[in-house]
């Protein structure tokens, strides 16, 4: 236990001491009676406090297990990028606003950049890097290659599984689907009058219609 | 970031210690979505983010027509809108769960993280007080149960006391003939603030020409949400028409305090206010004699 974790951080021995003190006082009757729901768990046990310093952390990213020791406070989008070299998913505004960083969290659309890469244990989660399979790609991507549907290629990644998610939740998903399933991603080139065409391709659906 | 610890109890006793030991250096992280932005830009001082999602009661989400729904305070909105009953039950609270953020953030935020980040701007908040939803509290020693409108205190503040936490939002079954609607107005059609939204809930009679009861709340006119008893109340005495909905939509404006900033000036809020109470009224009252 380093020391910045003793005197920084919710370290699991100041923990049991606090806990502790909270049973005694039950014990001795001095503490108020707990309320319905509060009765429901026992007594506080010990919750291990994580961090500040690393952690070692499993993600199932694109069906693989990949390891790593980071600190609480890493996103999920650091930690793929910089911990597990994973870097489709792309660090744009980093505030949860442009759709860059999205990937597939147990099949939901999330922001990588606004969730902490602890909290995606246990999760399934998958990236850009999961619509290529060998040299065959998707046809989200493949749909985004025939039209060009990109400039500078940023926010391709983000958008593509984006768009992953709106056809697995309906392969004939209506041009309001699709919007709604696109709206919490930005394209800063402007790309979108090709993107609306590789994306009517993909829904087998007329442009205006 | 800041460098911060991360706690995942799995019992409400387990994350109230930790929250009372820490007092305002721990938050709860439910989503995640308003919280991780604010410690990244340092506009929360915190120590350490004690994750609630791992807690049952708070990821639960309940709902049987004779009892009511109950929404763990981190079931993220597409969860509330996903659920077929609970969607045509609640179409008013619906209307705010499936417009906050786009797709990405609906898969995470929830309406206890709404609620709590207290901001007078958050959607899900006038359409909770108008269908009368009640917020369970849970602190080291004691449970208590207060009604949405009285849970934000200020911009960003709320009545939790130190070592407390939102563990559940409670919404009494919808009564037959009842109906409700939520509208925001901001100038793009997604990932916005609300200039103004107005959330409305009507209960009307057996002729369904009158209003029996009614409640009006409006976001982003105030420090906190507000709930417009008067304004309801105008529209129980006569038959439903436009001169009723007019009277309503005025004692809103007239209850409407807003400030003037970026996204519009006061004058403009107040105008927005009775625009969108007439056009929610118009929705609910629909709904209420379709539903
Ligand atoms: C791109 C983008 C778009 C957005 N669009 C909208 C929008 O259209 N409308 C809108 O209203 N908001 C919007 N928001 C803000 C945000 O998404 C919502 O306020 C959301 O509901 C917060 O929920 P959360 O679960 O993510 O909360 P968190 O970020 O996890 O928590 C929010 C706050 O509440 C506290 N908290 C959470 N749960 C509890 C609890 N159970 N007990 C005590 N304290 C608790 C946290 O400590 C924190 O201070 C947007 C945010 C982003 C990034
Ligand atoms: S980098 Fe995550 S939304 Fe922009
Ligand atoms: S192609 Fe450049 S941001 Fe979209």
């Amino acid at each position: 236990m380093s020391d910045t974790k003793e005197t920084t951080g919710l370290s699991r021995r100041q923990f049991l001491k606090g806990s502790g003190a909270a049973a005694a006082a039950t014990a001795l009757g001095t503490a108020a009676a707990p309320g319905a729901l509060a009765a429901q768990a026992p007594a506080a046990q010990p919750v291990p406090g994580m961090g500040p310093a690393g952690v070692k952390i499993t993600l199932q990213v694109n069906g693989r297990k990949m390891s790593s020791t980071v600190e609480p406070r890493v996103t999920l989008l650091d930690a793929l990028r910089n911990y597990l070299d994973v870097t489709g998913c792309k660090r744009v505004c980093d505030r949860g606003t442009c759709g860059a960083c999205t990937v597939l969290l147990d099949n939901k659309p999330v922001y990588a950049c606004s969730m902490l890469a602890l909290e995606a244990q246990g999760k399934e989660i998958r990236t850009a890097e999961s619509l290529v399979q060998g040299a065959k790609l998707d046809a989200v991507p493949a749909a985004f290659v025939r039209f060009d549907a990109q400039q500078c290629g940023f926010c391709t990644p983000g958008f593509v599984v984006a768009m992953k998610a709106v056809l697995e939740q309906n392969p004939k998903a209506t041009p309001a689907e699709v919007e709604k399933g696109l709206a919490g991603n930005i394209c800063r080139c402007g790309t979108y009058e090709q993107m609306r065409d590789a994306i009517y391709s993909l829904c087998n659906t007329k442009r205006g219609s | 970031m800041k460098d911060i610890d991360y706690a995942a109890p799995k019992t409400i006793a387990e994350a109230c210690a930790i929250l009372n030991e820490k007092g305002d250096k721990a938050r709860c992280l439910a989503g995640g979505t308003d919280i991780i932005v604010q410690v990244r830009e340092h506009r929360r001082d915190i120590d350490v983010l004690v994750d609630i999602k791992h807690i049952p009661q708070v990821n639960a989400l309940n709902y049987d027509p004779s009892k009511g729904l109950t929404i763990g305070a981190a079931v993220p909105c597409y969860r509330i809108y996903e659920h077929k009953e609970i969607a045509r039950a609640y179409p008013g609270l619906i209307d705010a769960a499936a417009l906050i953020g786009g797709i990405q953030i609906q898969s995470r935020a929830s309406l206890g993280g709404n609620l709590c980040n207290a901001s007078p701007a958050g959607d899900t908040i006038p359409p909770l007080i108008a269908l009368e939803a009640t917020c369970v509290i849970v602190g080291a020693g004691a449970m208590r149960e207060v009604p949405v409108e009285k849970f934000c205190t200020a911009p960003g503040k709320t009545m939790l006391g130190r070592g407390e936490m939102l563990v559940q939002l409670k919404l009494p079954p919808p009564k037959p003939r009842s109906g409700a609607a939520y509208l925001r107005f901001i100038p793009r059609n997604e990932m916005d603030i609300a200039v103004v939204g107005a959330g409305v809930a009507v209960l009307l009679d057996d002729s369904k020409q009158r209003c029996s009861a009614a409640r009006i709340a409006l976001a982003a006119v105030a420090p906190t949400p507000l709930l417009v008893l008067e304004a309801g109340a105008a529209l129980v005495d006569g038959a439903l028409g436009d001169a009723l909905i007019d009277k309503a939509a005025s004692l809103a404006q007239a209850a409407a305090k807003p400030i003037s900033d970026m996204r519009g000036t006061a004058e403009y809020r107040k105008h927005l206010v009775g625009v969108l109470v007439k056009r929610t009224l118009n929705i609910a009252i629909q709904r209420a004699r379709t539903g």
